[in-house]
């Protein structure tokens, strides 16, 4: 059970500002799903989030600040699942999992380390590709083998950088049930950076838009989804529709800019 | 997708369910142990076989007695053994070169797993990364260029010593652009050609004697002075193999990425950095004393993955013993094949290792032995 306080984040590489003051809470047994067009640094505040970058400002877990954190007890609090599942040359789908384990126990494999990999290929369903290697896998396996190394960490805070940009939609819906399966029965605190709008309207609790580095604005998906926010934000005409109860953003066409716009 | 989408765990059913998830994996384990013994006793083979052959033959059974007689004598020095020319031939000619062989190809087998670990390339090996030409200008410069400060051992002190101050060259320009894998190769990569140009520039100005020398110093050789030359690789193996194998999970974890690697708790830039730095120490030190070894840093990592899988745990001891094997049965063959002419070691390692390769790369399957 923990609960997350994002304060005034800001990065900046040389001579280019990213991020800019980003404030939002998230709650235990919450999925937080950032949105935001190309380069409006979803994928930047992830990795600041992890303390990849050193940004500005503070990531509180239940009042303790990750970046002041050593980086063993940043990795017991806070797993990542990368845009693109990746392991070491030649290792089985067990030792990627097992990996996970790392910020738990040293040198040695231990017993409870081995029984903790196997509850989680079990959990995941994919106990069945468990000495395959990971190299073999489809693209939608290889990102379910990175949720369950993720999730074999034990962390009560969960990061996921663009999880299914590479999936087809089938695989898009089964990883993203399991997160959302994860994060409810063990009350974790989860922020997906996420393209697709409709994706993140079905599986987000709350939404945090971005635009050029900025906290555009937060809230439900269908306080957000409005044509005109959308206009606004990724400046494109859009059609609002309901689909199973959800906000689902159909695009019309790019808004063309004028041509003073584009002298500015 | 083969897999239920049912998340709904309990313990209770894991450990009842998943007994044959948590065997497998130790049976998995179990091998990569059997594979590691079984090494070792092909190791223990070849130096039989390496100290029988030669101009003068001995069986095997006489070779392992005189070499057990040997150890036990020189552990309790109380103990004598009657002077034998097959005992001086083997501990004072053929021994000396058998362990230089082993250590030699021990330290070529970690430095190219090493390298392939941390920079997540199969490619990175000594050669690769432009330590051995680094070497082999050193090594020019004593026999062409003259320079010999260290009077019968400049051609090993100076390779020594470019190959290390490569390596600061590699990792000061690699430093300044992030430490990435792609930093770290491409300055390699520039660094190799510039020193091999110097190199080649040297031998355009040396006389045909001179150049000779160089070419076979290049193309590698295990013939060794005596028990002092194996010290000094041994001892330096012994100090950087053991801290390589205790960072293993370390480098097996940044082999999946760098954000993974630090999202799980590791300091990938002072690992990256350390580990390497080991690698050149090793890769260093055997190419000062024997010259340019091709395929053993390549080959040995390589050939250990495909039997016993990618967890570095393993495969550091398995590409030292495998590279140790390699060496020593290249050799053996270099030096018997066409006697009393010794061929360059470093073309046998390719005849030797190259084809038992293909064989393991052709076979390759989903899953691994």
């Amino acid at each position: 059970m923990v609960k997350v306080d994002i304060n005034q984040v800001s990065f900046s590489y040389p001579g280019a500002d990213v991020l800019h003051d980003v404030t939002f809470q998230i709650g235990p047994g919450e999925i937080t799903g950032i949105v935001g067009p190309n380069g409006s640094g979803k994928s930047t505040l992830i990795k600041c989030i992890d303390t990849i970058l050193k940004p500005k400002g503070s990531i509180l877990l239940d009042g303790t600040n990750v970046l002041k954190m050593d980086s063993v007890e940043r990795a017991r609090n806070i797993g990542l699942v990368p845009q693109y599942g990746t392991s070491a040359m030649d290792s089985t789908v067990f030792e990627t999992v097992l990996m996970g384990r790392r910020p738990h126990s040293a040198w040695r494999i231990r017993d409870e380390d081995i029984d903790k990999v196997a509850e989680t290929l079990e959990c995941l369903g994919i106990k069945d590709m468990a000495m395959r290697t990971f190299a073999s896998l489809s693209g939608g396996q290889k990102q379910i083998t990175m949720l369950a190394r993720a999730i074999c960490q034990e962390p009560e805070f969960l990061l996921l950088d663009e999880p299914t940009s590479a999936l087809d939609i089938k695989n898009q819906l089964e990883v993203l049930d399991i997160l959302r399966t994860l994060v409810k029965e063990r009350s974790m605190a989860a922020i997906i950076a996420i393209h697709d709008l409709n994706l993140g309207a079905r599986y987000a609790d709350s939404i945090v838009m971005l635009r050029e580095g900025m906290v555009f604005s937060t809230g439900k998906a269908d306080e957000l989804y409005t044509p005109e926010i959308i206009e606004e934000v990724y400046g494109v005409k859009a059609v609002v529709l309901e689909v199973l109860g959800k906000p689902h953003v159909v695009p019309v066409s790019p808004i063309k800019k004028e041509p003073s716009d584009q002298a500015e | 997708m083969n897999r239920t989408t049912d998340t709904h765990c309990s313990s209770d059913v894991y450990n009842k369910n998943n007994i044959s998830i948590q065997e497998k994996f130790r049976q998995y384990h179990s091998r990569k142990i059997l594979f590691l013994t079984g090494v070792s006793a092909v190791i223990v083979l070849l130096v039989g076989v390496a100290a029988a052959f030669g101009s003068y033959d001995l069986n095997l059974s006489e070779v392992y007695r005189i070499i057990g007689g040997g150890i036990i004598v020189r552990i309790f020095p109380e103990l004598t053994l009657p002077e034998s020319v097959a005992g001086t031939i083997i501990w004072e000619l053929r021994l000396p070169r058998i362990c230089m062989a082993v250590v030699s190809g021990a330290s070529l087998g970690v430095a190219g797993a090493i390298m392939q670990g941390v920079l997540r390339n199969p490619l990175a090996e000594p050669f690769t990364l432009g330590i051995s030409s680094a070497a082999a200008m050193g090594a020019s410069l004593s026999i062409i260029g003259g320079i010999r400060f260290f009077g019968s051992y400049s051609v090993v002190i100076n390779a020594f010593i470019c190959a290390f101050l490569a390596t600061i060259v590699i990792y000061t320009i690699a430093k300044s652009k992030g430490m990435t894998p792609e930093t770290i190769i491409l300055s390699g990569i520039a660094i190799m050609f510039l020193l091999d140009a110097v190199t080649a520039f040297m031998q355009y100005l040396g006389t045909a004697q001179q150049v000779q020398a160089v070419v076979f110093w290049m193309m590698g050789s295990i013939s060794v002075a005596g028990w002092d030359t194996v010290l000094i690789v041994f001892l330096i193996a012994t100090v950087s193999i053991p801290y390589l194998i205790y960072k293993a999970s370390d480098i097996t974890i940044i082999g999946a990425g760098d954000e993974t690697a630090h999202s799980l708790g590791i300091n990938v830039e002072k690992i990256r950095m350390q580990t390497l730095a080991f690698g050149a120490l090793l890769t260093a030190a055997v190419t000062a004393f024997c010259g340019i070894i091709g395929f053993v840093g390549l080959l040995s990592p390589h050939i250990t993955r495909m039997i016993i899988g990618g967890d570095n745990r393993y495969v550091i001891p398995g590409s030292a013993m495998v590279g140790a094997a390699l060496l020593l049965g290249a050799d053996t063959v270099a030096r018997t094949v066409l006697a009393p002419m010794i061929l360059p070691v470093g073309i046998m390692t390719a005849f030797v290792g190259v084809p038992f390769f293909m064989y393991l790369f052709m076979r390759k399957g989903k899953e691994p032995w």
